[in-house]
């Protein structure tokens, strides 16, 4: 295996919240100023700090949302933007926090980026196969972005498992992506209910789906999976039985960050 | 100067003492894995050791819990940040496994079915600090939690302990495994928070 470069210490940046979006109504996306952020490739991750008044700390991890450099035409200079997606979980101390308290102007602490395993760079040649499932969309979602913003030519893929449509994040941007980036296929599987005139009744992920939806074998794809520890796990474990080589297949699990 | 969060605070979790910096308590046993889960049959499961000098010593899997094992109850804290606190398992010391290896190497590789590799000094695998478990909880080692053997090192943080292990390489110099190539500390002492490089 080749080694890394040795970057330097990951320090803490001081993250001021630009800008939020309700996603759903338990999810929300954070658009970060870091002046000084060394940039990212997507797939990779953060760690956010919170410090009480009291001294009292948590930190978490949280995939970023957003391709590096910021794209869509944005003001030049106003690069240092980190976009996180949060999902709530109700009985969680930091996700809470972010998706309901946090406001514009207010300050936390980041540092990263972190992971140089589950990402995607632009150099792989590749098809790409995203299996996302619920928030496990979001590092998957930066992939999209990153390769939509460069204009990549890959062929790419995602699988996108959710409850239901209400549980749907970037909810608008997915078919501008369809729209606006050729090769670039977009399936929903939902898995508790479907929207009205859907095609195919609720189901979770199966060898069908992954099997129609997904690239064959044959053209060895890069395949990245994320998602909660059963659904990578059949995910995964499908992907393997259809004959992908597990060594390129990367998996990502969300243990449930609260 | 820390920057302090505004109304965070309130729904802080219980204070619990055995946890290291930075880490939550869990209550669940979350995963965390590169790459598919392997399933391994038992009857091609083999543990190896493999001295600088390239002589082997090799257990089957009826050889291996043949070997006399311990029941121990341990913290294990994961670099996501969550820890479990006094989990269960049986395995063999690895005191048990290195006692007629004959080596003057200081840091080892661990070797797992998959590909998978990290990084351990020699010492911080002996005395009665680390085994290969078989069991957690009473029961055998699910294949996503590492079964059907896992190295447990749980000084130090839990990509360390390697899931599906069949191997351990005595190396004269340290190098980096699979994650600390991605970024991840040489050590990962979780008291010392040393969670990526530089920590």
């Amino acid at each position: 295996m080749a080694r890394a470069a040795l970057p330097g210490r990951l320090t803490w940046r001081a993250a001021t919240l630009a800008e939020a979006r309700p996603e759903t109504p338990t999810a929300r996306t954070l658009v970060f100023d870091v002046p000084d952020w060394p940039g990212h490739l997507p797939g990779q991750h953060v760690d956010v700090r919170l410090t009480a008044p009291d001294g009292y700390r948590a930190q978490r991890s949280y995939s970023i949302a957003s391709a590096w450099p910021p794209g869509g035409g944005g003001p030049p200079g106003g690069g240092g933007k980190v976009e996180l997606t949060v999902q709530r979980l109700d009985d969680g101390e930091v996700s809470p926090y972010l998706t309901d308290v946090l406001e514009v102007g207010d300050q936390i602490e980041l540092r990263g980026p972190v992971g140089g395993w589950f990402v995607w760079r632009e150099t792989q040649q590749n098809p790409v196969l995203l299996v996302g499932g619920g928030s496990g969309v979001v590092p998957l979602m930066a992939m999209v972005r990153s390769r939509g913003q460069s204009r990549a030519k890959q062929p790419f893929r995602l699988i996108y498992s959710v409850r239901s449509q209400g549980d749907l994040l970037y909810r608008e941007e997915l078919p501008r992506h369809v729209r606006d980036d050729p090769g670039f296929d977009l399936f929903l599987n939902y898995t508790r209910q479907a929207p009205d005139g859907w095609p195919s009744p609720p189901k979770r992920i199966d060898v069908a789906t992954i099997n129609t939806h997904g690239w064959p074998p044959d053209f060895t794809p890069d395949v990245y999976v994320c998602g909660p520890t059963t659904f990578v796990e059949t995910a995964a474990d499908i992907l393997v039985a259809l004959g992908h080589d597990p060594k390129r297949i990367r998996t990502e699990r969300f243990g449930g960050t609260s | 100067m820390a920057i302090i969060s505004r109304g965070f605070g309130g729904r802080r979790r219980e204070s619990v003492p055995g946890l290291p910096p930075g880490q939550y308590l869990t209550h669940d046993f979350p995963v965390l894995s590169a790459g598919p889960t392997p399933r391994i049959p038992l009857d091609r499961w083999s543990f190896t050791v493999t001295t600088e000098s390239g002589e082997k010593t090799s257990w089957t899997w009826p050889e291996f819990t043949a070997l006399p094992y311990e029941d121990f109850s341990t913290d294990i804290h994961c670099v996501t940040k969550w820890s479990k606190l006094g989990t269960t398992w049986r395995g063999v010391s690895l005191d048990t496994l290195l006692a007629d290896v004959e080596t003057a190497a200081d840091y080892t590789m661990v070797h797992s079915f998959g590909g998978y590799t990290t990084n351990v000094p020699l010492e911080d695998l002996l005395d009665g600090k680390a085994w290969i478990a078989y069991k957690f909880d009473g029961e055998d080692l699910e294949p996503e939690h590492g079964g059907p053997a896992r190295m447990l090192v749980p000084h130090l943080y839990f990509w360390k302990s390697a899931k599906w292990v069949n191997g351990l390489q005595m190396m004269q110099e340290d190098e980096p495994g699979f994650w600390e190539a991605a970024g991840y500390h040489m050590y990962g002492d979780p008291w010392l928070e040393q969670r990526y490089q530089g920590d």
